[in-house]
């Protein structure tokens, strides 16, 4: 099965391929926000066009294995961890685009305050979507827990800054039009965490065979 | 709800010749009204076990059989067993069709008349609802008393169930009853055995993985002799919990 075993490696490949694009998506996007660079802004609009072509190419390939190569039991839980990881990773690639629209309107108009949290954020977030991609390549279970354990702490981060912006808001309601931009931003950036979530549920899945999402963290993990 | 085992086999050792040790403590339990597969490379003992279940090493004096097959509670292994009973109660199919040189109606008739009945009428009807069953009574009931062999492959080898399931057996042993059939006849001999196990517990021995996923509800794999794991189907092909296992059934040998 040498030939089937390189299939399996290419898949994998087109994962990490796609998985890079959407690294560069989210941490552009971000400085685009942060450094008031339109022109960046647009290259990660214009990019999105091939981690679409990466997720149909993926998918293509994914149905192309099942339906050759009748895959059973490691491979099987390979291919089908491929096929959902890709969805994820393409709306990753959206929620970037979407920052990046935020971030052209904000560019033309006055900076509501110094980004802090924000970037302290997208690292966060896009550390989180390595991580995820690095387990599913290596099977590494205890990376993926460790995946999955980071997103309260997004979550805790989004909070805080949708009540800095709130109390802005509230004192200057010429700023509500900047504020629920920047709020859409922490939104789209703790959105990307979750997809950096699932992805390291389904690495649980190649692994053990176990479906964990929807599953509470504190019983549903053992080891 | 409790489960309800068929056959549960405990400790079984098996010697060809009384010295080729072919099974090795061999112990599962066959679940009612489900498909078992057994599957696992060539000479990993699938069929050895199938026979034992309805004592076809017998054939061969010397062979040995040790511990014991419960069927229905009773062990089969003991020498008293009347092996002519208990083959009509648990039937086999091989891999081959073998209609025997008679009409496709004596065919079915043969083991109802080897136990008794003579009424005409009475034959007719167990010989039609035999043929049936097998879902091979739309092909042949204008050609009852032509010649089994005029008939395909595939039909031969639903005549061999039908024939079978005619004395009402309680249990059905197929040894690859596919290998020699093309992929239509395949798939009616698969559908057949879905609607099958409504009457009857099945135990396959099959070759083809993708048809043991198909069609089997339990799936036990073997290798030289040792049941290496048994699991519902579903769990032996998506996470089997043996390396073995995951290596066989994802073609990785060796």
């Amino acid at each position: 099965m040498a030939v089937f075993d390189d299939e399996l490696l290419h898949l994998k490949e087109l994962i990490l391929r796609i998985g890079g694009h959407v690294e560069l998506a989210i941490k552009n996007s971000i400085t685009a926000l942060v450094e008031r660079d339109d022109a960046l802004a647009k290259s990660v609009i214009a990019d999105d066009s091939k981690i679409n072509a990466l997720d149909v190419e993926i998918d293509e390939y994914a149905i192309k294995l099942i339906a050759l190569r009748q895959p059973r039991a490691g491979d099987l839980r390979l291919i089908t961890t491929a096929m959902k990881i890709t969805t994820d990773l393409e709306r990753m690639g959206d929620r970037a685009v979407n920052i990046s629209h935020r971030a052209m309107e904000l560019n033309r108009e006055p900076i509501l305050k110094p980004y802090i949290d924000i970037p302290k954020m997208a690292l966060i977030t896009q550390q989180m979507t390595r991580d995820a991609l690095d387990a599913f390549v290596r099977k590494d279970k205890a990376l993926a827990m460790d995946v999955i354990s980071r997103d309260n702490e997004v979550d805790a981060m989004k909070h805080a800054i949708l009540e800095e912006l709130a109390l802005y808001m509230v004192k200057d309601p010429s700023t509500i039009a900047r504020g629920m931009k920047v709020s859409f931003v922490a939104q789209s950036l703790e959105r990307i965490a979750d997809h950096a979530t699932n992805i390291a549920e389904m690495v649980i899945y190649l692994v053990d065979g176990r479906i964990i999402r929807h599953m509470d963290m504190s019983e549903g993990i053992d080891k | 709800m409790p489960e309800t085992f068929e056959i549960e086999v405990n400790n079984l050792n098996f010697y060809y010749s009384g010295t080729v040790h072919a099974l090795k403590k061999i112990n599962l339990t066959i679940r009612k009204n489900a498909i078992t597969a057994l599957i696992g490379p060539s000479g990993c003992g699938k069929t050895t076990l199938l026979r034992c279940f309805n004592r076809m090493h017998d054939l061969y004096p010397k062979n040995l059989y040790e511990g014991e097959i419960l069927f229905q509670g009773i062990n089969i292994l003991t020498p008293d067993t009347d092996l002519i009973n208990l083959r009509s109660r648990i039937g086999m199919v091989f891999q081959k069709p073998t209609p025997f040189p008679m009409s496709v109606f004596d065919n079915v008739a043969y083991g109802l008349k080897l136990k008794g009945m003579k009424k005409r009428a009475e034959l007719s009807e167990n010989v039609e609802k035999a043929l049936h069953h097998a879902a091979l009574w739309d092909e042949v009931k204008d050609k009852l008393h032509s010649s089994a062999y005029d008939l395909s492959g595939g039909q031969q080898q639903r005549l061999v169930i039908a024939r079978a399931l005619a004395v009402n057996p309680e249990v059905l042993l197929f040894d690859e009853p596919t290998s020699a059939l093309d992929p239509i006849s395949t798939a009616k001999i698969e559908e057949l055995s879905q609607t099958l196990k409504n009457d009857v517990t099945i135990i396959i021995v099959t070759h083809n993985m993708q048809q043991a996923a198909r069609i089997s509800d339990w799936t036990g794999f073997l290798m030289l002799g040792e049941l290496i794991e048994f699991d519902s189907t579903q769990k032996m092909f998506t996470s089997p919990s043996i390396k073995l296992t995951e290596d066989y059934i994802t073609g990785r040998f060796g």
